[in-house]
Order: structure tokens, then C-alpha cells, then sequence
């Protein structure tokens, strides 16, 4: 496999507060990788920062290569058509992401004029043809109806087509079913894995939700106060969380079936982003933390094949197993 | 078993609404025809997605809105009149915990205050013994006299939603509904607040309506388990077997689109079709056009929700108790 985008030392900061705390990401062609976390962990935050979607005054640096090439700070130009054309993005509430007083034909339209070379009767078969993959009962009609006309799942859908519109390698979907009810939410879910296999596209998946993340991903990274903690192939992760946050949002998750038992909650509440621990961000909160926990804060550092963790105590346990293994 | 503390049989309700400016009204049934039993000490999880009607039943438990039909049996005696001294009573002993705790709570007002005004209102203690009373519902949450003195915005999520809980817990109620409250929570502080619902609840013998579109919340939580689907409930049963197994359709479609870390998408039943429109109820059984294993008789009888063994009961033409036997 070929690496696609590589994120390395990112950071963000909102007039002087960090909220991203140098993020190290990396992305195969055609991977799905999941980005978990509780809200202001900064999921979405790099992807805004990496594909230049934030307000002037938040201060962005490190590096977002996108097949080798800086897109980090690059001329607008360049970023026009590597947004939706490249690398494209689908929100939470995708109501609010629609024009509300044009019809879908138009929005779908605009997209596929700016990214492909496109025009006249092809516009339209093709605008056509995507929402017919999207699953739109009905498409050559619906076409001409207004976003308020669609109910909530199939506006996602909608977005999800607009969003495919420009061939992209990568899509970003960040909470795409939180707004939807179960039994919607895994007709979205699936609807993305096809067209994600349809189209060899590589997927980031930002959610709160680890069950939907572990069920749609290769990979997971798991985030925490603006860094990332714990990436791991996403069965690994679930079965064998090594950072102790990483244990605990798995621990705090009700069980669907089998004996009830009390939940492992973590304690405490995510630091205040102006107000960092000195040290490990989670250290406040950790059960196995120790005095070197509040020196320095860990690196993410590779544990096993294609696994890396970033915590001072997990890394020597695992050592320890490691080690004794090996002799 | 347990004597019922709260009887709920047959409610029905629902709302006229119209389609466009000059489009003619309609009823849109938000419940139909709905009966439950809360055993005391208890907790009851009513489950769905949007549009089910949870809330509006919760809300009729409550007495907020009086049923069109049927009828609320509190202690075996039926709810007092909206606005009577005797309704008030009552009240004191009913609350609600919403899902959004910002908009619950007064934002210009410390939280202790928010907290004492229940004691207030019912005129219950004196004013030292009410101050005492507030700083023991805040050590009851696990928060500190110092969080009382703060106001709402200066509060985490998590500890808003305690504060909430403190503030229904001040009259010692004996029935509580919560209406999603832990859904706008991030998963570390949503055990939290579960942990703390479990154990409060062990301690002072609260009865609990417990609503919620999550599944694993509601079983952690629940004895008793009913799925509503349109306004109806559905399946019926105890909370530790009826997710495991399943007997309505849509019970099944439901805990099988609960993705499960672990697991993989294979196998998944997942639902044709759009959520289901309460102002477009479909004839028969409601589930039926979305059913994968509707026949014919589906479309023009509405099932009856019928025992089919151990404490379970469901609502559907394909599920009975001889049939669903053979199969175990």
C-alpha cells in the first residue's frame, strides 16, 4: 500500500491556547481509520486545521502532506482543488451543510462543474447516477426537490453524494450518523462502506462512538487533550487497550449482552485546554499514574506492528512482556 | 413481586397538526393505546428511535399532559386534577430529568439555589434545615458545597446533570422519569452519571421510567425493558434477556444496528426505508413496511401485544409463544 496523506506535528492553537497538541497521523490509499475521543479531544480540529478550514486567527503549525506534497499553508488555489477534489468532507448535520433555498439538482450540479470536467446533459446524468448510488429511491425526480423535502438519513445521503461528486481519495466523515436514529444510522454506515469499496477511497471516520468506529475501521486512534494516545488495528484495540484512557472509554461502555456489571467510569472531567497538566495530559485522571507521569508528556511511541502508544507506564509494562517473549 | 407503584393502562394521545399553510389538520397519534407497570423500587427502560412517542409517554406518566384516553394510576390511585392541592402533593414525589441540563437550569442563579427551590416551593423544612438539606444532595452527587455556590456555565456537563439530579432528588421523591439523561454526555462521564443513577437508586428505593434511544444504557440501568415502535409498545421482557434475544423483528433490527466493538458489520439487519412519520401511520401493523418478514395478514391487522412466555410479550402475527418455543 501507498501512504496517501502523512500528518506530522500538527498543532493548533485559539488566540494562545493549544487545543491540538502535535498530532502524528498517516493514511494509507483505500484505509478506513477511525478517530475516537470525547468532544474537545480535537478529532475534528485536525482536519479543519489539515485541509486550512479554520478562522484566520487560529495559529496552525507542523505538516500535511498530501501524496508527498505540503498542502499545509498552501496557495487557495491549490487548496480548491484538493478540497472536494481530493480529499472531501461530510458533517454532522448535514441540513445545515445544504443550501436550503436550491434544489439538490443545483448544489450537485455546482459540485461536479467545479471538480470535473464535465458539462451540459453529462452534468445531469452524472448528478443522476450519484444519487442513485447513494440510494435515493426515485433520483431522475427527486432531483428537482428541495433539501427540506428529504428526511434526516436521506439528506446524509444526499451529502455523502455531493461529497463523491469530486471522485475524492479520502472522505472525511466526522459524526456522520450522531443526528440519526439507530436503525438509520446503519443504513448510512453501510451505504459508506459500499461506496467506500466501490471506490477504492480511503476513509477517516471521527466519532464518539467506538462501536461504530470499530465496526467500520481498519485502524483506530484514539484521542485525548489535542493528542493522540493510542493507534492500533481496530480489533487489537478493542480486545487489548494498552493506554489506560483507551481502557477506560472501553470499560465505560454498558455491555449489550451477557452479565451486568458495574461500569469502570473514569473519574474527573477532561483538563481545561488553557489549563494543561504539566506531564501527561490524562495523568489527573489515570489510575496507574505515577511521579514521572507529571514530568514530561509522553511521545507516541510503537509498541508492536503497526501499534503505538503514548504513556510512560504502558510502555514499560509492555516491555516487560515484550521482552520476555523474546527470550 | 414487587407492588406497582406506577400503573399506566391504555394512554392514548394525540395532536392535530397540519401539512402546509391551507392543508387540511390531522391527528397525529403520538401514543396509542399504551400500558405499563412499574414495580416499586424498579426501573422501567422505554426504548425507540425519534417519533416513537417515549417522551410523550413519559410525559403523561408525569401528569405534564393529561392522556386523551386511558389512564395513570399512582399508588393505586389515579392522578390527582392539574393545579389541585393534591396534584401539587403528588408532584413532590414525581420528577423529571431532561437530557439537556444547560436548559434546564437557570444560568443567572448558583446551582445550591436551583437546588433548594423545590424545598422552597413546597414549603418543606425549615430554611436551616433546607441549607442542610442542599448540602447533602450535593455530597449525595458527589459534588462539593463549592460547586453549589457556582453558576451553571462554570460547570462541566457531567456535573450539570448531577446538579439536575440533585435538584429532583431534593423533595425525596419516590418516582423518577428521565428522559435521555445521559445522551448529550461524553461515554467516561456518561458511566458516571449511570454509575451514580444505579447506586442513588439502590439508596433511597427510587422507582425509575428510564427513557432512552441507547440500548446499552437502558440495560445497564433497567429491570424491565419495553421497545416502542409508532406509538406502540412492541416487545415487552425482563432487561437482562431481551436484547440477547430478541423476538420482534424490529427489536431485532434495532439490537442488531447497536454496533459492538468486536464485531464486525456482517451480518447486520439493516432496515429498508425511511424513520417512521407518526402523521402517516401505516394500516396493520406499523412495522410492516419496513418488516423483512412481513406476510400479507401484516398490512390490515394491527397485533396485540401478548404474552409468549416467561415475562416476555410481543406485538407481532409471526411471534407466538408455541411457535417461539419450538424455535428455542
Amino acid at each position: 500500500m501507498t501512504q496517501l496523506i502523512a500528518i506530522a506535528g500538527l498543532s493548533v492553537a485559539f488566540s494562545g491556547v493549544p487545543v491540538l497538541r502535535g498530532v502524528d497521523l498517516a493514511l494509507q490509499k483505500g484505509e478506513a481509520l477511525g478517530l475516537v475521543g470525547e468532544s474537545g479531544s480535537g478529532k475534528s480540529v485536525t482536519w479543519l486545521a489539515a485541509l486550512g478550514l479554520l478562522p484566520r486567527h487560529a495559529q496552525v503549525a507542523g505538516s500535511v502532506r498530501l501524496d508527498g506534497r505540503e498542502i499545509l499553508g498552501a496557495p487557495s488555489a491549490e487548496l480548491d482543488h484538493v478540497r472536494g477534489g481530493r480529499i472531501a468532507m461530510i458533517f454532522q448535520d448535514p441540513a445545515s451543510a445544504l443550501n436550503p433555498v436550491l434544489t439538490i439538482r443545483k448544489q450537485l450540479c455546482e459540485a461536479l462543474a467545479l471538480h470535473r470536467d464535465l458539462s451540459g446533459e453529462a452534468v445531469k446524468a452524472e448528478a443522476r447516477r450519484l444519487l442513485d448510488l447513494v440510494g435515493i429511491p426515485d433520483a431522475a425526480r427527486r432531483l428537482s426537490a428541495y433539501p427540506h423535502e428529504f428526511s434526516g438519513g436521506q439528506v446524509q445521503r444526499v451529502m455523502i453524494a455531493m461529497a463523491l461528486a469530486g471522485n475524492p481519495d479520502l472522505l472525511i466523515a466526522d459524526e456522520p450518523t450522531t443526528a440519526l436514529d439507530a436503525t438509520i444510522q446503519a443504513q448510512i454506515l453501510e451505504l459508506l462502506s459500499l461506496v467506500r469499496r466501490e471506490m477504492g477511497m480511503a476513509m477517516v471516520l471521527i466519532s464518539h462512538d467506538l462501536g461504530v468506529v470499530a465496526e467500520n475501521c481498519d485502524r483506530v486512534a484514539v484521542m485525548y487533550a489535542g493528542r493522540i494516545v493510542e493507534a492500533a488495528p481496530s480489533n487489537q484495540l478493542f480486545a487489548d487497550p494498552v493506554h489506560p484512557y483507551a481502557q477506560g472509554l472501553i470499560g465505560a461502555l454498558p455491555p449489550l449482552d451477557g452479565p451486568r456489571r458495574r461500569l469502570t467510569a473514569i473519574p474527573g472531567t477532561v483538563p481545561d485546554p488553557a489549563h494543561m497538566p504539566s506531564g501527561c495530559a490524562y495523568a489527573p485522571r489515570c489510575a496507574l499514574a505515577g511521579e514521572s507521569c507529571g514530568l514530561a508528556a509522553p511521545t507516541l511511541a510503537p509498541i508492536a506492528d503497526d501499534r503505538s502508544v503514548a504513556c510512560v507506564r504502558a510502555e514499560a509494562s509492555r516491555r516487560a512482556v515484550l521482552g520476555m517473549a523474546a527470550e | 413481586m414487587r407492588p406497582p407503584l406506577v400503573e399506566v393502562s391504555a394512554i392514548s394521545r394525540s395532536y392535530a397538526m397540519r401539512s402546509g399553510m391551507f392543508g387540511r389538520a390531522m391527528a397525529v397519534h403520538a401514543v396509542d393505546g399504551v400500558s405499563l407497570t412499574i414495580a416499586k423500587g424498579e426501573t422501567l427502560g422505554l426504548v425507540g428511535e425519534s417519533g416513537s412517542g417515549k417522551s410523550t409517554t413519559g410525559r403523561i406518566v408525569l401528569g405534564l399532559e393529561p392522556p386523551d384516553s386511558g389512564d395513570v394510576r399512582f399508588e393505586g390511585r389515579p392522578m390527582a386534577a392539574p393545579g389541585t392541592a393534591a396534584w401539587r402533593a403528588q408532584r413532590a414525589r414525581m420528577q423529571m430529568i431532561f437530557q439537556d441540563p444547560l436548559g434546564a437550569l437557570d444560568r443567572r442563579l448558583p446551582v445550591a439555589v436551583q437546588i433548594r427551590e423545590p424545598l422552597d416551593i413546597h414549603g418543606l423544612g425549615t430554611p436551616a434545615e433546607r441549607e442542610d438539606r442542599v448540602r447533602e444532595l450535593l455530597r449525595a452527587v458527589e459534588l462539593t458545597p463549592a460547586h453549589g455556590a457556582r453558576y451553571p456555565g462554570a460547570l462541566s456537563g457531567g456535573q450539570r446533570q448531577r446538579v439536575v439530579l440533585a435538584r429532583a432528588l431534593a423533595t425525596k421523591p419516590d418516582f423518577l422519569v428521565c428522559d435521555e439523561p445521559v445522551s448529550a454526555l461524553d461515554v467516561s462521564i456518561q458511566a458516571q452519571v449511570v454509575n451514580l443513577l444505579c447506586d442513588l437508586q439502590a439508596q433511597l428505593s427510587l422507582t425509575l421510567l428510564f427513557i432512552s434511544h441507547d440500548l446499552r444504557v437502558v440495560r445497564q440501568i433497567s429491570n424491565v425493558v419495553a421497545v416502542m415502535y409508532l406509538g406502540r409498545i412492541v416487545e415487552i421482557g425482563s432487561a437482562d434477556d431481551l436484547f440477547a434475544r430478541p423476538e420482534h423483528p424490529y427489536t431485532q433490527a434495532l439490537v442488531s444496528a447497536s454496533p459492538a466493538p468486536g464485531r464486525r458489520s456482517a451480518g447486520r439487519i439493516v432496515l429498508s426505508g425511511d424513520p417512521p412519520n407518526p402523521a402517516a401511520r401505516p394500516n396493520g401493523c406499523a412495522f410492516h413496511p419496513r418488516c423483512p418478514r412481513a406476510v400479507p395478514r401484516c398490512a390490515s391487522e394491527v397485533p396485540a401485544l401478548l404474552a409468549v412466555g416467561g415475562n416476555r410479550q410481543v406485538a407481532c402475527h409471526l411471534v407466538t409463544g408455541a411457535e417461539t418455543r419450538d424455535a428455542a
